[in-house]
């Protein structure tokens, strides 16, 4: 690698705060740092921590998610089941060796753009400090392969072509 | 017409795995009636040397139990498998890695300085540690031990594995309906998990008094409590992993006022069962205040022992990663902990 490292950071943002916030500072041109690889959810309560694991396995050195305030989730509670179950993740990744600063959780509502850009060279700014993950060893992965689940997920992938119904196999992911 | 031979070997197991194929009891004199057991060294006289005389598949089905530590065992792991047609990990730490999965927390070295050396009943003034090779003598003559490798993985992550009984150990039930199975030759796709696909609490004589919304304010351990022998246990405040779980089992544990502690693994839609059950307990706990959240979440003493007691090394990370200093599960361990988990030496 001779380019030089720069901080990957996944972000999961509930499409009806922090998503909308985002919006909000690329529309009115805030500049931030562009580390961050937005997913758009549906709720912060969407966000399983498998999805923060699978994340940091395949390369990112930090996992951002974004929610709505206390009390004002869409989904009435959605946000916090967000923060238990963050809570509680927190405490997993650090005993698996993966500095609890690399995992944060932000309430940032809709109007609040300036926050987004705040928060995103914050992040941007302790994963620099911490530096690379870097999992040293290639993670060992099943030889054989996964039986597709009789009751396979089916998400909607929305493609420039509008929406595609895609089966996801087994994984869950 | 010769009788279908089939093999059980054992890797870094306790035994238990074997117990249970014993515990098939009479119905065993079925099985001994149907195939030939051609290799059982915890039972039989067969030798490595017998298996390798052996034609290629020439073994119907070989029942592998335990995890992969040493390069022993991933020789054995790769001999089977060319020998077998159907080659079954059979336990939770062939399946996911189980409780000596556990280790991953840890590398070789950490394993070695306090197993030999730093354990409070271990004397070893020498320092004396194994070695992979030992020279005798004058005569030259090398005596070796398989090289002991820094992760412990699963049988899948070290040769292609056609099914998978899981469980500490698998259930009879789960064993009679597979050996059946394959008997008449009625196997689902390769690949596939033989136990139901549905969670624990499915199948749980507790299920009706579990209420429609739990809601946790308290996280209890067994020995905390008097526990109600009828009440679902969550609903009691024990943290029971039944709703992450695979059923199967019988629901031994729970009859027996223990919590599951997900020894199945987790069903074919979840790829990391920790995290999944994780998830599972986070979301009933009943509080919206930051601060007693984490008060409650405290009373989860180590989290990874109690969600990956049986599956850490097929988790997503497999492995601690590196050792934080700050960690603490590795307080009070010196500086010891503190050097950093050396990488490169597990293929």
């Amino acid at each position: 690698m001779s380019k030089e490292w720069e901080p990957r950071i996944v972000a999961f943002f509930c499409t009806w705060c922090t998503y909308t916030a985002a919006d909000l500072a690329g529309i009115s041109r805030m500049t931030y740092a562009p580390n961050a690889r937005i997913i758009r959810v549906m709720c912060s309560g969407r966000v399983d921590p498998q999805f923060v694991l699978k994340a940091f396995a395949d390369g990112a050195d930090g996992v951002l998610i974004g929610g709505c305030h206390p009390g004002d989730c869409h989904y009435q509670a959605g946000n916090y089941k967000a923060l238990r179950r963050y809570t509680l993740l927190k405490r997993l990744i650090t005993e698996l060796g993966i500095e609890p600063e690399r995992l944060r959780l932000e309430w940032i509502s809709a109007s609040e753009g300036d926050r987004v850009q705040k928060v995103m060279n914050e992040m941007a700014e302790t994963i620099r400090k911490l530096g690379p993950l870097r999992l040293e060893r290639p993670l060992p992965q099943p030889l054989t392969s996964p039986v597709p689940s009789p009751q396979a997920e089916r998400v909607r992938v929305r493609s420039e072509r509008g929406a595609v119904p895609l089966t996801v196999s087994g994984s869950g992911l | 017409m010769s009788k279908p031979k089939v093999g059980f070997y054992w890797c870094a197991s306790c035994g238990g795995c074997e117990e249970a194929v014993v515990d098939l009891a009479e119905d065993i004199l079925k099985v001994v009636e149907a195939v030939d057991i051609v290799f059982w060294p915890v039972a039989l006289d067969f030798k490595r040397s017998d298996v390798e005389a052996l034609r290629d598949g020439e073994l119907a089905a070989c029942f592998v139990n335990g995890a992969i530590r040493t390069s022993e065992q991933e020789e054995m792991a790769e001999l089977l498998r060319k020998k077998s047609q159907l080659l079954i990990a059979f336990g939770s730490c062939s399946h996911l890695g189980g409780v000596p999965g556990l280790a991953n927390l840890w590398d070789r070295q950490a394993i070695f300085d306090y197993v030999y050396k730093e354990a409070p009943s271990v004397t070893n003034p020498e320092g004396v540690v194994p070695q992979e090779q030992t020279k005798l003598g004058s005569n030259g003559y090398a005596l070796t031990l398989p090289s002991f490798r820094d992760s412990v993985r699963t049988l899948d992550q070290t040769v292609e594995v056609d099914y998978y009984l899981p469980g500490c150990p698998p259930p009879v039930k789960i064993i009679a309906n597979a050996v059946t199975a394959i008997l008449e030759n009625k196997l689902p796709p390769k690949g596939t998990v033989l136990a139901p696909d549905k969670a624990l609490c499915e199948e749980c004589p507790r299920k009706p008094t579990k209420p429609d919304k739990l809601a946790l304010k308290e996280l209890k351990r067994p020995h905390q409590t008097l526990i109600d022998p009828e009440k679902c246990l969550l609903a009691q405040g024990l943290l029971c992993l039944g709703p992450a779980t695979r059923s199967g089992c019988v629901v031994p544990c729970v009859s027996a006022n223990m919590p599951c502690t997900g020894c199945l693994g987790p069903t074919s839609r979840v790829k990391d069962y920790g995290a999944k059950a994780l998830s599972a307990i986070a979301s009933l706990i009943d509080s919206e205040d930051e601060r007693e959240i984490a008060a409650l979440m405290e009373q989860i003493v180590d989290p990874v022992g109690t969600f990956y007691r049986y599956s850490l090394p097929a988790s997503l990370l497999h492995r601690r990663i590196r050792n934080l200093s700050s960690s603490p599960a590795e307080a009070g361990e010196g500086e010891q902990s503190r050097r950093s988990l050396a990488g490169g030496a597990q293929a």
